[in-house]
């Protein structure tokens, strides 16, 4: 058996993933990444989905040298993940590209070759992704018409710092290269030494919420603490009001960037909305301290229910009538369309996740392709959209999740009388609670952007060995690298707000 | 002597009111209070006062660019009817002058932009350099038709347009008054043409050109814009107001023609999205397709009896 099976929020023993020869790993991946998988019968999906995806490639000290290599994939069409691995022996140090055959991997391999210098041989842009950012070489093209523009690493503005290449020919982009690392402070090593959902929630902050519920999740599943239902409950009523806000508020960044004022304002007061509801609920606007390992910290009576109904039904209204009102607007829309495209074959290959990838026309959403119990229980369809992949399409796609997101808080609120007398965490004590000897497990979470996944290991006296984290920036950053070729330079600020990638998420 | 001393004083405070204006019209569209009228007169003093940053790579040209512009374009302005509905200096080719006398002005912003050596600036020039090639033709057939209508070759040709070709005259200022307002969206740097208060280098026109420079320049050079919209709300002023209203009646028609011109500018740009850049020219191509049809009419008038 090459891999072994593992669903979303459990746990496997260490010993029993499969540790393969690095070459026949390396088929078995290419041929379940590039193979279609059996039953594709889904009519939801325009193409992949169906391809296995990498989810997880990352090393782990394996004493005497040595490094291990875990892979992880992801079928979303049975929720499942496959894991296997590779032990590289000491004098080891390099083995055959794998994203040459699979340009999914491309960050992956950049990333494990970084951390633990074992080369991937032929590996087509082998560069910097988080350290050594002084010695970057950047793809440069020749020519009389050819100019550069570096933009960053320091923006206008109060936005994280990355360094953007461009290579242009007048007003046209020919390529862009995206050098990111400048935030990187070792989260992953941090949260071995330390985890605590202070830190977790920490990492990406206009994902508080997504990153503290992996976390949660992933220590709840390794201490084997079981969450009371009213408290799944809140944790999901805070995940999709951090959705719904997020992409309010990026509906008027776009606005913004296109100087329609007007579109700026209003979400910019709507989203107001959401977040202080948030700080009704849990003190703090972004819901920092709200989720703990074993529920959440906070409980929520039928008053503040009540009042946060009414807020979101007007935010509803309103966003509702701006979308309406600027999708109306021609000015606007000869903004958006056809600005920024990625096309769904490209979004497949590269392996573009989340929001984006379903703007491109994929049908990935790892809250129906990982469901959690409670996400089968409200019967939601996911939020389809025949995605040109272009801003027009991502801008239209946060529209719809935001009134999806509207919709499950519904349900989630109608849910809540019959479960008021549950408790909604398990006190203190479970967070001393030992962890389980030598495991691995997996979490997936959809964060407004995408799915994070978190991934922990313990050693057989159940310590923290190895905590990975991916935030789908990391896969979708390349993906914005793409948008903008052959766009004006000027159209690159609208497409970057389009998908607003994490700085932070993808450094850790 | 008097009407033109105040005629001074109107010309340094009245590109402020038309700023501030403008930013109180989108304040209210944007359903905020927004800042007082004054605002852009108090960031005026505040700039004057600070310190210079200049960078190293810059040479004579960089310092020199903002005085230049600023003188230029307050040499300019003295060839425009301003609050009493004639030029304080009203001589033939005024227009002429006063057309070069801006250029030469945009020429020194340009240069000043790319003696940085940013690639930002040199964009930002480049986009500016492209319109304003545009433009300037547009301006001028425009200008020659109303000249060769009337026969007079200062701005008061604007005042004589109806006198001199009747109902054609009509259509004439129409097309011009429109023609002009363009014009005061490209020169000005108006959405849709270019926004005015991103933060986004890539997208900017104007604002990018003026990235390096700081304090008292930074400040002659944003007034200097300022005094461009003014000086070309002043030409749409002169086109609509009939000439037989002189005096105080002009200058109280004066005065409601610059704010209505700033209310527009402002509801203009808080209700249309900024236009994708290979569309601006298109844009600004529409202000010359306004200059031939003045062209024809007046063609149309002289030859067409």
């Amino acid at each position: 058996m090459n891999w072994i099976k593992i669903k979303n929020n459990t746990k496997i023993s260490l010993l029993d993933i499969p540790i393969l020869d690095i070459s026949d790993l390396r088929i078995e991946i290419i041929s379940l990444c590039s193979a279609l998988t059996q039953g594709g019968s889904d009519n939801s999906s325009v193409l992949a989905g169906y391809k296995m995806r990498p989810v997880g490639f990352f090393g782990k000290d394996w004493g005497r040298g040595d490094t291990r290599l875990f892979v992880v994939l992801a079928d979303d069409r049975t929720g499942e993940f496959y894991v296997s691995s590779a032990i590289f022996k000491a004098g080891i140090r390099e083995y055959e590209s794998i994203t040459k055959e699979i340009p999914a991997f491309h960050m992956f391999e950049r990333e494990f070759y970084e951390e633990f210098n074992i080369r991937p041989k032929n590996h087509p842009w082998l560069k910097p992704v988080r350290k050594s950012l002084d010695d970057y070489k950047f793809f440069e093209m020749e020519g009389e018409e050819i100019h550069q523009v570096a933009v960053g690493p320091i923006h206008a503005g109060v936005i994280e710092p990355g360094h953007f290449r461009f290579m242009c020919n007048g007003e046209t982009v020919y390529h862009l290269e995206i050098a990111l690392g400048y935030q990187h402070k070792g989260v992953e090593d941090m949260m071995v030494k330390c985890p605590s959902n202070q830190l977790a929630e920490s990492i990406c902050g206009d994902s508080v919420i997504a990153y503290n519920l992996a976390y949660s999740k992933v220590m709840e599943t390794i201490k084997g603490i079981s969450v009371s239902y009213k408290a799944k409950l809140i944790r999901n009523l805070a995940l999709e009001m951090e959705r719904a806000a997020v992409h309010i508020g990026d509906l008027g960044a776009i606005a913004g960037d296109i100087a329609y004022l007007m579109g700026a304002s209003v979400f910019g007061a709507t989203r107001t909305l959401v977040i202080n509801t948030m700080l009704e609920f849990s003190g703090s606007r972004f819901g920092r301290g709200l989720i703990t390992l074993g529920g959440v910290n906070f409980d929520i009576d039928e008053t503040k229910i009540e009042r946060a109904k009414k807020t979101f039904e007007k935010v509803e209204k309103d966003v509702r009538r701006m979308v309406k009102t600027m999708l109306k607007n021609s000015s606007v829309v000869s903004r958006l369309e056809k600005t920024g495209t990625v096309s769904a074959e490209r979004a497949a290959e590269i392996g573009l996740v989340g929001m984006a990838a379903r703007a491109s026309g994929l049908n990935i959403d790892s809250r129906f392709n990982f469901p959690d119990s409670q996400m089968k229980e409200t019967g939601l369809e996911r939020v389809h959209l025949k995605g040109t992949g272009d801003v027009n399409a991502r801008f239209k796609l946060r529209y719809k999740e935001i009134l999806q997101s509207f919709s499950i808080i519904r349900k989630i609120f109608g849910k809540f009388k019959e479960y008021s007398h549950e408790p909604v965490n398990c006190g203190y004590e479970v967070l001393n609670k030992e962890n389980a000897k030598d495991v691995f497990a997996i979490s997936v979470v959809e964060g407004w952007r995408g799915e994070i996944i978190h991934i922990a290991m313990t050693d057989n006296e159940g310590r923290l060995t190895r905590y990975k984290i991916k935030d789908p920036s990391f896969n979708n950053w390349y993906g914005l690298a793409l948008a903008v070729r052959n766009n004006g330079v000027s159209d690159f600020p609208l497409c970057n707000k389009s998908f607003n990638l994490s700085y932070c998420g993808c450094d850790l | 002597m008097l009407v033109k001393f105040i005629n001074l004083i109107f010309l340094l405070i009245l590109p402020f009111l038309m700023q501030g204006v403008i930013k109180k019209t989108k304040a209210f569209w944007g359903g905020r209070k927004g800042a007082s009228v004054f605002q852009p007169l108090y960031d005026f003093i505040k700039l004057i006062k600070k310190d210079f940053v200049i960078s190293k790579t810059t040479s004579f040209v960089f310092p020199l660019s903002p005085l230049v512009t600023i003188v230029c374009t307050m040499f300019a302005a003295l060839f425009v009817p301003l609050s009493n509905g004639t030029a304080i200096i009203n001589i033939p080719a005024g227009l002429i002058i006063f057309a070069y006398i801006l250029g030469l002005s945009k020429f020194f912003a340009l240069i000043g932009a790319m003696d940085t050596g940013s690639s930002f600036e040199g964009m930002g020039a480049s986009r500016e350099a492209c319109f304003t090639a545009i433009v300037e033709p547009a301006f001028f057939m425009i200008a020659a038709s109303i000249m060769a209508l009337s026969g007079n070759y200062t701005f008061d040709a604007l005042s004589k347009i109806v006198s001199n070709a009747g109902s054609y005259g009509v259509l004439i200022i129409i097309f011009a008054v429109l023609a002009l307002f363009l014009m005061l969206l490209i020169e000005g740097c108006r959405v849709p043409v270019d926004d005015p208060a991103t933060h986004l280098e890539l997208t900017m026109i104007h604002e990018v050109m003026i990235l390096d420079n700081s304090a008292s320049d930074l400040a002659l050079i944003s007034y200097g814009a300022s005094i461009k919209m003014l000086l070309i709300s002043s030409l749409i002023a002169r086109l609509i107001i009939p000439e037989s209203i002189t005096g105080l009646e002009y200058f109280l028609y004066y005065l409601l023609i610059i704010f209505a011109v700033s209310i527009i500018t402002g509801t203009v740009e808080s209700s249309t999205a900024r236009l994708r850049m290979s569309h601006v020219f298109e844009f600004v191509f529409v202000m010359s397709s306004f200059a031939l049809i003045i062209l024809s009419l007046t063609a149309a008038r002289i030859f067409g009896g």
